[in-house]
């Protein structure tokens, strides 16, 4: 099958005063036409920068993409020039972001603001172009389009704006939607809502999408297939189902174990990762996960592994780890009952509490590595 | 599995709620709140009365601002005790013999077109270096921007009476007696408080996601400027042109006073009150009406400019 969208070897960077970040690090996915992705990892490992460096949104200074290739339809568009990525821009690829209160022009009425993308790509005049924003209005179940067309964004509410978003973002018919953590920024209630639209749209319009989010559970029922980033890198790769079932990574079990589960009994405690996200200014020199992981052994700390295959898993299924691949101390070990070394733990516990504060500080408040623009 | 479909009824509800609620805009918000003070209404309809003179000045006017008549020179207003009076100038008559009161009205004229042409230059030059420089920063904004400083470090009024006294006896300063040479001269100073003011508005608006959410719809980098940063930038701009209309008024009324302004024959408040000056020891009234005229306008402009501020500010939406 030909592929919609195929990344090889991304590399984003941002030149800071304290030194290089590699926000992205070598990053590959494919992605066929009309196929969902979901991408899953903690805050500050990558995803929204992945994101914004497929449609080439880095800022520049201090963002850079220093390597890789990024073949969409055929074309690679990271060798495009100015002009030919804004024509894909919301016309073939389309960005749905997280806030919605803040990814509206205050000042121009929701009609206009969808109406700006009809008039530039597909060249609508500007009644034409208002009868289809009523029409995309009405597709994502906003309550008498018409009249609320000429509102102002702070005439709606959040869930309402997430729609105008997903409006804006179908409104050319793109074959791609990148959603970066869509419903974050909502009420519970509501991010069902919008999950399900998004869904129903995207299967309706044959629209391929990525879903970038933090929440295993999000992504659950939205995607066919779930890759796993952890600092800058991809580490684990699955479809949806597998991953569930048998995850292979010891970083995609502590994000697992760390959901509250409605089927588990009330005394289970939610156990969580213990440590801090890896400095990507100097990241450890072996496995991304090593300083945070009770399974860890010495060639973890040495040597990073690579993402390949895994034994007893289906084909498609690849991870990052020494432990899971083929000859590994935890090809059979079973992530429910067996939570790894203790002494490691306590390990990981001490060395954080060692830290001197500020360093922990700078790291709770996400400026190591920098927050994405997002 | 939560569904988004709504039930005939709830859809009639909410049509009815909607078509209950009034649509207002952000700037109809505005002039609501913009309305109800009482001292920015008032400076509005002072603003207005003057423009009505200014327009229709020739036919407001009872006399020539011009023509004189030494034979009734000096005459005082009619409410004066003195023998000097004549009753076809009720406001008086300047050395001259001139009538004030058409010197007064005709001046409107000038101090207004004084105030607004340099302030429209100043509009269209600040917004765009301030535009350019805020979004594309770089080289681009540290050139303007160092450019702007070395204007800023000049104090503005002598910057202005050093262009009016040199530039004054050439063509430039010729062309509608010298009018044209002071919309220059006071835009030239005018401009950098704006393009400081708007290029600090859109470094804060850059960063906010519709921004970014314009970029990735593909929108281009001039229509993101003029469409998406320039509006909402404008509040403050508004401010702080309410504000410079009557600077430059006052500037104009200065040079003409200190006689590097308008050329005396034609009627400018400033020139009047350089021109009455002369004769202050006879009678005060030369220089207080044109005075009164000026501070009635200055004030009128300030109070609208507090109540633009207030009424545009949205921490104050009510």
């Amino acid at each position: 099958m030909p592929e919609l969208l195929e990344v090889k070897d991304l590399k984003t960077q941002f030149f800071t005063r304290d030194g290089v970040v590699r926000a992205v690090d070598g990053v590959s996915f494919q992605l066929a036409a009309g196929e969902t992705l979901g991408i899953v990892g903690e805050s500050g490992c990558g995803k929204s920068v992945t994101a914004l460096s497929l449609m080439r949104l880095i800022p520049q200074p201090p963002g850079k993409i220093v390597e890789g290739s990024i073949m969409f339809d055929g074309q690679d568009i990271l060798k495009m020039d100015d002009d030919d990525v804004r024509a894909i821009r919301g016309n073939n690829i389309a960005m749905i972001f997280q806030d919605p209160m803040t990814s509206l022009n205050p000042v121009l009425t929701i009609s206009r603001q969808i109406s700006e993308a009809l008039e530039l790509h597909l060249k609508m005049d500007k009644a034409e172009a208002k009868r289809r924003t009523i029409e995309l209005l009405e597709l994502v179940n906003i309550p008498s389009a018409k009249k609320r067309a000429d509102d102002y964004p702070h005439q709606f509410s959040g869930g309402m704006r997430q729609r105008v978003m997903i409006a804006m973002a179908l409104s050319c018919n793109p074959k791609l939607i990148l959603a970066d953590e869509p419903t974050t920024a909502l009420d519970v209630t509501i991010q069902a809502q919008i999950l399900d639209l998004l869904k129903n749209l995207a299967r309706e319009f044959r629209t391929a999408f990525i879903l970038i989010t933090h929440d295993l559970g999000v992504v659950a029922g939205m995607t066919q297939r779930i890759h796993v980033m952890y600092g800058g890198q991809i580490v684990e790769k699955a479809d949806t189902n597998e991953l569930f079932a048998n995850p292979k990574m010891p970083y995609t079990w502590g994000l697992l174990r760390s959901i509250p589960r409605l089927d588990e009994s009330r005394k289970a405690k939610l156990l969580p990762i213990e440590g801090l996200p890896p400095d990507l200014i100097a990241p450890p020199p072996g496995c991304r996960f090593e300083p945070r992981c009770q399974y860890r052994r010495e060639i973890c700390g040495t040597t990073p592994p690579e993402l390949k295959h895994i034994p007893n898993a289906k084909p498609d299924h690849e991870a990052r780890c020494w432990g899971t691949q083929e000859g590994g101390w935890l090809v059979n070990t079973d992530w429910r009952r067996d939570v790894g070394s203790l002494e490691q733990l306590e390990a990981i516990k001490q060395e954080v509490a060692d830290l001197p504060p500020e360093v922990k500080r700078i790291e709770a408040s996400g400026e190591v590595p920098p927050p994405p623009s997002a | 599995m939560a569904t988004v479909t709504t039930s005939a009824a709830q859809k009639r509800s909410i049509d009815a709620n909607v078509l209950t609620r009034k649509q207002r805009s952000l700037w109809q918000d505005a002039w609501w709140r913009l309305r109800r003070n009482k001292a920015a209404m008032m400076g509005l309809g002072i603003i207005a009365l003057a423009a009505f003179l200014a327009v229709f000045a020739p036919l407001i006017a009872p006399f020539d601002p011009t023509v004189q008549d030494t034979k009734v020179n000096n005459m005082d207003p009619f409410w004066v005790d003195s023998i000097y009076h004549n009753s076809r100038f009720p406001l008086g008559s300047d050395q001259l013999g001139r009538d004030i009161l058409s010197r007064l009205i005709w001046s409107t004229r000038i101090s207004l077109v004084v105030g607004l042409v340099p302030t429209l230059l100043v509009f269209t030059i600040g917004v765009t270096l301030g535009l350019l420089a805020g979004y594309l920063g770089g080289w681009i904004d540290n050139l303007l921007m160092r450019f702007t400083d070395i204007i800023y470090a000049f104090p503005d009024l002598l910057f202005v009476i050093i262009i009016m006294a040199t530039l004054r006896n050439t063509w430039l300063g010729d062309i509608m007696g010298g009018l044209v040479l002071i919309f220059v001269a006071l835009a030239v100073v005018n401009w950098v408080g704006l393009a400081r003011l708007v290029r600090g508005q859109v470094l804060s608006l850059k960063e906010k996601e519709f921004v970014e959410a314009a970029r990735a719809t593909g929108v281009p980098t001039r229509r993101i400027l003029i469409r998406h940063l320039f509006p909402n930038a404008l509040a403050p701009v508004i401010v702080s042109l309410a504000f410079a209309i009557p600077g430059a008024m006052l500037a104009e009324s200065v040079l003409s006073f200190i006689g590097i302004g308008i050329r005396p024959p034609t009627a400018t408040w400033g020139v009047m009150i350089n021109e009455g000056y002369t004769v202050f020891s006879q009678s005060p009234w030369p220089v207080l009406l044109p005075a009164i005229c000026i501070s009635l306008v200055m004030l009128a402009f300030t109070f609208l400019g507090d109540g633009l501020r207030d009424a545009l500010d949205p921490r104050m939406k009510t």
